[in-house]
């Protein structure tokens, strides 16, 4: 496989990584992530991870920088599904997901970007009076 | 001890790190490894796997199965023979990247390992020696 794909659920982009993604494949998903985004403009993205076995620094690393990057451009990104053993194994690597919101799974996820969404027009909207 | 199982496969690319990760996995499943200590082991295993092709300019990976009395493990040998590294404390410490990563590898991998030696001279390569015992 050399793309992974990207679908658009409602004002989301929804990415299910399924397979071990080699660096390069990695770096080119970030890219494509952020394209479309601007494409469609889309206010959410959901990474689910549940079928990913590690996540080692470099992983981590694309997730925290999808995550920024997205934030640049007026998403929210939500990772979604890690499994136990990875998340304890995260622990001990010594890697924090500081700047990720994380939910167990795909619809708690979606709910997690709607509110993050809604409560940021909400704030948008008190200032603007 | 007995070395039980002895294989030696290629880290010149991207795909063989992904296929590092496939190896380790295998082994440590038919050692009846739990599935934490699985991840842990392939995560270390990616992370060293990584630095051997990005800063040793490939190398290869030596796996064995080591049996010593009732316990089993696992001895990943990682070796290349690129510039090498001059300060090996330096490199181990939290945060310390010369490749712009989180510097977290090396000694993320230390961590995430029972067993963990480093041996590296400048010009003459790096052989990074990690064991995980069930
Ligand atoms: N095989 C190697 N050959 C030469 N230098 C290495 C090797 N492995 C690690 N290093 C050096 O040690 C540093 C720390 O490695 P690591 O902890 O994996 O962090 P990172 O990969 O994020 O830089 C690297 O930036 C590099 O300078
Ligand atoms: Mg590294």
């Amino acid at each position: 496989m050399d793309q992974i794909p990207i679908l658009m659920v409602g004002d989301c982009l929804l990415v299910s990584i399924q397979v071990d993604m080699h660096d390069q494949l990695a770096l080119a998903l970030q890219d494509s992530l952020m394209t479309k985004i601007v494409e469609t403009g889309a206010r959410g993205v959901m990474l689910d991870i549940s079928s990913l076995q590690f996540v080692d620094s470099f992983i981590g690393r694309l997730l925290n920088n999808i995550a920024s990057m997205a934030r640049v451009l007026d998403a929210a990104t939500v990772v979604v599904g890690m499994q136990p053993a990875v998340a304890i194994t995260l622990v001990e690597l010594g890697l924090t997901l500081s700047g990720i919101r994380t939910a167990l799974n795909v619809d708690k996820g979606l709910a997690l970007i709607r509110r993050i969404i809604d409560g940021e027009e909400q704030a948008f909207d008190r200032r603007e009076g | 001890m007995i070395v039980e199982k002895d294989e030696t496969i290629p880290v010149r690319t991207s795909e063989d790190v992904v296929r590092v990760r496939r190896e380790v996995r295998e082994r440590a499943v038919a050692l009846g490894f739990g599935l934490v200590d699985q991840t842990k082991l392939v995560t270390a295993a990616s992370e060293i796997a990584r630095n051997t092709l990005d800063y040793g300019g490939g190398g290869e990976l030596r796996i064995e199965c080591l049996r010593d009395g009732n316990r089993r493990g696992l001895r990943l040998s990682f070796s290349d023979r690129g510039p090498g590294i001059p300060d090996i404390e330096r490199a181990m410490t939290d945060g310390y990247t010369t490749g712009g990563g989180l510097g977290l590898g090396l000694s993320g991998a230390k961590r995430l390992s029972s067993d963990f030696a480093i041996r590296s001279s400048p010009g003459q390569g790096t052989v990074v020696i990690l064991a995980r015992w069930k």
